[in-house]
């Protein structure tokens, strides 16, 4: 900015100024040229539903009568007493599942970005492999995976890690299928690939010679993970948990297929509502209260992880 | 100039013995025997992939030898990592911690020894690489001649047995490159640590090394003082990779006294014994060499006024381009083509110019003689690409 206010003293001839506006007016226009598709797909599809939404939210009505613009904000708090307890599980459910998501997702990109050498290809398309499967059958599969008979209850049945999860109440008796665990299982399976990729790529971003002068200056490899790895896949860690956390708070397939009316997430409320109660303006509400909390949410989190200071 | 290994016997050399290393079938270093004494500043110089810098990281702990030992002083490091050697390392592109101010990234080897009040060692060793000011900003705002001082400080101030530069001035413009080079030398000698220098720039390694070991093809060529390997190379890798020099092929006729006479095209050349390196019994084939700024150039008509006892050959200039301090003349002689002449700008005779027929010559004392049966262009392609 410095430089455009201190560009050129007073304008040169004045014969020479209007041949050299007229491209730089051009020149001026194309980034907004260029920018009018994105937003035009933004208004039709991102901002008009908005206020559309924020209109269904305050309308009272029946869907018999038809539904008014009432400016009846009592919708809110009524949908918030009732439904408070969905909204505390999922928030719950999507913060195991990203814990989760990053407990097996930075050891495994580490893996990749690092280790792997010539494997690195295979392992990114293993990582990727599942979204070729629909995200209904994925989790129908961990139906059959946590069945009642299946090798995995079996298994830990044996172990009796049942009787510890059961006293912890996320399971119930020898059950898996149908209990808190099982929701946390399908969200943390379905947003992996999520948690991996981009702490993959901040992770590969980092420049092996880092390691090596870390360790050329008495780090041994523990401290360098601490003090060098670490800090730098921050940007990683942030909108990786970011990518996982948002889609799992909002999903209720996993709660749908994996879980029981005792699991039940937020989604799963805001689609009964819309698509067997009719209740349009308690799902709007709700929808409108789980965006503002998440909004919340994740400024806080970029606040105090500080990742505007990272490279 | 600070030269200590007339004095023998050091407790912080560091000793190669044998120290190799190979990546499958292809062998990056042929084991090599090497002491680096204490308080020298020593250059390994070569082309790319001759091995210099595998050499340097072995002795760093970065890259394992598969064969031989590094010792430093009385203490073998070969199997230690390098974490726990007294060795640091200034890398090629800095490795400067990103995350890191340019405080946190100088303190960052004396934190991790577990000492606590490091502002004032960080503080004066900002103030010997000229950074006090800089120290709360990041490397990215450093130029790139700040960040390499940086890096040189943030491995200097663990008070290494040895720091090793891995082609540190690489990344910089000439004109910055000088002006470190002659810092770098003047740390060196201030701090009085050895010094391990990886470089591909022979100017930067004369200027800078005591001792300079010319690698090539993963062995060292020659070892020695710049002006040892300058004035008296052992191969032609070294002679052409040293500067440039002019080879005749001789053939050894007779000696007389302390020196070696020599036939080339129907004349006569004469060396000295101590400076060949290449047969010395009747007919054997010498490369005899000699560097363009000790020959003296005259026309063929004052033939007659060079001196007794000087080598001479005849020929007629190809070229000639004016260099300010010198001139460099191309000349063409049944010995040798080619032949490269520099000349100072002292009296021009202006009928030094392209066709005149002249007369080259020079004191034998500046003759060097290798062993013909290597190849004469060695090391000449690799200047020229690294020259870019």
């Amino acid at each position: 900015m410095a430089t455009v206010t201190q560009s050129p003293p007073p304008a040169p001839a004045p014969a020479q100024a209007p041949r050299a506006k007229p491209p730089r007016k051009r020149g001026r226009r194309t980034p907004y040229l260029l920018l009018l598709p994105g937003l035009l797909w933004l208004f039709v599809f991102f901002a008009l539903p908005v206020i559309y939404q924020a209109s269904t939210s305050v309308q009272t009505g029946s869907l018999e009568d038809g539904y008014e613009v009432t400016w009846h904000f009592a919708t809110y708090w009524d949908a918030l007493s009732a439904y408070w307890p969905q909204f505390v599980r999922s928030v719950l459910y999507a913060a195991s599942a990203t814990v989760l998501c990053l407990v097996l997702g930075y050891p495994l990109a580490y893996l990749i970005a690092f280790r792997a050498g010539r494997w690195r290809n295979l392992i990114m398309i293993l990582v990727i492999a599942p979204f070729f499967a629909s995200f209904l059958i994925r989790t129908l599969a961990w139906k059959t995976i946590l069945a009642d008979s299946g090798p995995v209850v079996e298994i830990l049945n044996a172990l009796h890690v049942l009787d510890v999860t059961s006293w912890l109440g996320w399971t119930a008796g020898d059950r898996v299928l149908a209990t808190p665990l099982a929701v946390v299982c399908g969200l943390t399976y379905n947003f992996l690939p999520f948690m991996v990729l981009p702490l993959y790529t901040s992770l590969e971003r980092i420049d092996p010679r880092l390691h090596e002068a870390a360790n050329d200056l008495y780090a041994r490899p523990s401290t360098t993970f601490r003090r060098v790895t670490l800090p730098l896949s921050m940007p990683g860690v942030v909108s990786g948990t970011l990518l996982t956390f948002i889609p799992a708070t909002g999903d209720y397939i996993n709660a749908d297929l994996l879980g029981s009316t005792d699991t039940r997430m937020i989604g799963n409320v805001i689609q009964t509502q819309f698509l067997r109660i009719l209740d349009y303006p308690t799902a709007a509400a709700l929808s409108f209260i789980l965006m503002a909390a998440i909004l919340f949410a994740v400024t806080v989190y970029i606040r105090k992880s500080g990742t505007e200071d990272l490279v | 100039m600070k030269t200590t290994h007339d004095t023998a016997a050091h407790g912080g050399d560091v000793r190669l013995t044998g120290l190799g290393k190979t990546y499958g079938s292809f062998t990056a270093v042929h084991p090599l025997d090497l002491t680096v004494p204490e308080g020298s500043f020593f250059a390994l110089l070569g082309a790319s992939g001759c091995g210099k810098t595998t050499t340097l990281r072995m002795i760093a702990g970065l890259e394992e030898p598969t064969a031989g030992t590094v010792r430093l002083g009385d203490q073998d490091v070969t199997a230690l990592p390098p974490y726990k050697r007294p060795v640091n390392t200034v890398f090629q592109s800095y490795a400067l911690f990103p995350h890191l101010d340019i405080f946190e990234n100088v303190a960052f080897g004396l934190r991790r020894r577990g000492i606590r009040s490091v502002k004032k060692q960080v503080g004066e060793m900002l103030e010997l690489v000229q950074l006090g000011e800089q120290a709360h900003k990041k490397p990215h705002q450093l130029s790139g001649g700040q960040q390499q001082r940086v890096a040189v400080a943030r491995a200097l101030i663990n008070h290494p047995k040895v720091l090793l530069l891995d082609e540190p001035l690489g990344a910089l413009d000439l004109k910055l490159r000088r002006q470190m080079q002659l810092e770098l030398k003047r740390i060196q000698t201030e701090v009085g640590i050895t010094f391990v220098h990886v470089t591909h720039d022979q100017e930067e390694a004369m200027t800078m090394a005591d001792t300079v070991a010319v690698m090539n093809g993963g062995r060292v060529e020659q070892l020695g003082p710049p002006s040892e390997l300058y004035e008296n190379p052992r191969t032609t890798f070294v002679a052409n990779f040293l500067g440039t020099s002019n080879f005749i092929e001789a053939d050894v006729d007779t000696r007389s006294g302390d020196d070696i006479v020599l036939k080339a095209g129907g004349g006569k050349l004469v060396l000295p014994s101590a400076r060949n390196s290449g047969p010395t019994a009747a007919g054997g084939k010498v490369l005899l060499g000699v560097r363009p700024e000790k020959i003296s150039l005259v026309p063929a008509d004052d033939a007659g006024r060079i001196p007794e006892g000087r080598n001479r050959i005849t020929g007629r200039i190809s070229d000639s381009s004016y260099l300010g301090v010198s001139t460099q003349f191309v000349v063409d002689s049944p010995v040798c083509t080619a032949f490269e002449v520099y000349v100072q700008n002292i009296d021009r005779d202006h009928r030094l110019a392209p066709g005149a027929e002249v007369v080259l010559h020079w004191d034998p004392a500046h003759t060097f003689g290798l062993d013909a049966a290597q190849d004469a262009d060695a090391g000449v392609e690799t200047v020229g690409e690294e020259a870019v």
